[in-house]
């Protein structure tokens, strides 16, 4: 294990985010906030309660996972992406590194960041409503596998993307609304039965929710089935990069 | 002594079906020069990049310091410095960060003094601070080398170094080459300038369509080099030699109207004097004469010409 190489990497990746402060943390705590204040004040002060929550706090999960998934998206692809596109990925590649830690390294820093930005808004939140954490201990644990999940989705796109249009499609068209289908502004008892059904297919159903109870207890599947489910999604991103790795996909040929 | 790179049967097909190594058998010696002399497209990058790991081999093996590129990647990455030829660098960063970068990930544990002195060599020290984009190319081109040079490395590839890079810059490289030298390091450069290869290389290997052509010392390529030739425009055309030119390595060219005489530019000075009085002595006029010398670029044109 080439632990210099991968610290240097990480916190390389780490100062890109003190670097573009504004962009990193202050645009996503902005935006969690504007929805607070139309979706948690505004709007969700004429919404019942859902379940026994008001509906701010009942938000706030599904808003940290909005945020969280597209962070860790866009962090771990920017950050195997820019040096491919300006070339100084060739010194990565001639390294004395296993790209393993390379993986380490940057998947690393991209997860850090998006549980970094997740906590300040979890922080954020309660400047606003009231927020309860039943289960800490499990929240903690959805968070870091989301965003450790997540941010190999996002090195796998990195890699995979040719140019900036590519590299933007995920978290700019697929994620948006997964997450706001998924559950993340009602619970999907609220909906017809057919698109219960069809939210079932939407990955992002059992992340919110399992997130959510672990909050306030409260869940549209079971929380044991959405672990499994955030566990299987980590299995394929993992089985997708050894994949990547052992045949050189798009880094080399 | 075993050599530090020694290259085997070395292939490479593209996957779009370019072959562009067609199995080149290299050694190099440690604390040698080489020069890798070549066209564009002629295999020199994709050499490189196969012994530094940038690209995997189709045939052939690689063994650097004894150890195989692909199997023993650690050690034989940690042993190699590239200088890549294009100006690849980290827009927004400092000098000092990336320089730094380069050194941690390498493996190498953090040597400030060490960045601040081959920062200073490089003429750098002024600029640590500054991002990469605000500088000119060729300071970028010298951050590329600071970079190589950051992780100590026993051999050094230099890619097309001077290839856009201004007369003072290019001595200033040389210096550096020169001081690397001095501490052992080998150095293995492309270029298709070729008075780089003389001024600077032990040895010239030419390349041209993934095949090595020549490996030779640049000694007895300098020998091929010093042959000069006298061409003199006959008034009269001529169409056998005067006995009297016997002596001299003389030829009839272009039908007689011209005579051809090749010499060694070093040793045989004065000879031209006494050829040009024999000739007056026979009353064979010329109306002009000519000196060139048969440069490496002719042998190099000659050689890749002949494979073509």
């Amino acid at each position: 294990m080439n632990f210099e190489a991968v610290k240097s990497i990480y916190l390389f990746e780490m100062a890109r985010m003190r670097r573009t402060l504004l962009q990193s943390v202050v645009s996503p705590v902005l935006t969690t906030s504007l929805y607070f204040i139309v979706f948690g004040t505004a709007i969700g002060s004429r919404i019942e309660q859902i379940e026994g929550i008001s509906y701010g706090a009942f938000i706030t999960p599904g808003l940290i996972m909005l945020s969280l998934l597209t962070q860790c998206i866009a962090n771990g692809s920017i950050g195997i992406y820019f040096p491919k596109f300006t070339g100084t990925i060739y010194e990565i590649l001639s390294a004395p590194i296993a790209m393993s830690e390379i993986l380490l390294g940057y998947v690393g820093a991209a997860a850090s960041k998006g549980l970094i930005i997740g906590l300040i808004i979890l922080a954020t939140a309660t400047f606003f409503v009231d927020i309860s954490i039943a289960h800490p201990f499990m929240m903690l644990v959805f968070l870091v596998l989301t965003a450790i999940t997540f941010s190999l989705a996002g090195f796998i796109i990195g890699i995979w993307a040719k140019n900036f249009e590519q590299l933007n499609i995920m978290p700019m068209l697929v994620v948006p609304p997964l997450t706001f289908l998924g559950g993340s502004f009602y619970s999907i008892d609220m909906l017809p039965p057919f698109w219960q059904t069809v939210s079932h297919f939407n990955p992002v159903l059992y992340l919110v929710s399992g997130f959510r109870w672990s909050f306030y207890e409260i869940a549209d599947v079971n929380p044991v089935i959405s672990l499994g489910m955030i566990g299987l999604f980590l299995l394929l991103c993992l089985t997708l990069v050894a994949w990547i790795f052992r045949t050189g996909y798009r880094l080399r040929s | 002594m075993a050599p530090i790179v020694s290259i085997r049967n070395l292939k490479k097909t593209y996957g779009n079906g370019f072959e562009a190594l067609k199995g080149v058998d290299l050694n190099i010696e440690e604390g040698e020069i080489l020069a890798l002399l070549g066209p564009n497209g002629a295999g020199k990058t994709t050499l490189i990049s196969i012994v530094c790991g940038l690209i995997n081999p189709s045939g052939g093996q690689v063994l650097v310091g004894g150890h195989d590129v692909v199997k023993d990647f650690r050690q034989t990455r940690a042993m190699i410095g590239l200088v890549p030829q294009e100006l690849t660098t980290d827009q927004f960063e400092t000098v000092w960060n990336t320089v730094t970068f380069s050194r941690g990930v390498h493996g190498k544990k953090p040597n400030p003094a060490l960045i601040e002195q081959i920062l200073k060599d490089l003429s750098l020290w002024e600029k640590r601070d500054n991002m990469l984009r605000e500088l000119s190319g060729g300071m970028k081109r010298r951050v590329l080398i600071a970079k190589a040079l950051s992780y100590e490395p026993r051999i050094l590839f230099l890619d097309e170094p001077t290839a856009g890079v201004d007369v003072n810059l290019r001595r200033e490289m040389w210096q550096v080459v020169e001081r690397l030298r001095e501490n052992g390091v080998t150095i293995i450069l492309t270029t298709h300038y070729i008075e780089e290869a003389e001024e600077i290389a032990d040895r010239v290997g030419v390349i041209n369509g993934g095949e090595l052509l020549l490996v030779e010392a640049k000694t007895a390529l300098m020998q091929k080099l010093g042959r000069k030739e006298l061409r003199l425009e006959l008034i009269e055309p001529m169409e056998t030699l005067p006995e009297a030119l016997g002596s001299y390595s003389v030829s009839i060219a272009e039908n007689g109207s011209a005579l051809i005489y090749e010499y060694q530019g070093e040793t045989e000075q004065g000879r031209i004097a006494t050829l040009l009085g024999t000739l007056a002595a026979h009353g064979i006029e010329y109306r002009d004469l000519s000196t060139r010398q048969s440069s490496l670029e002719d042998i190099f044109v000659e050689l890749v010409g002949q494979r073509a």
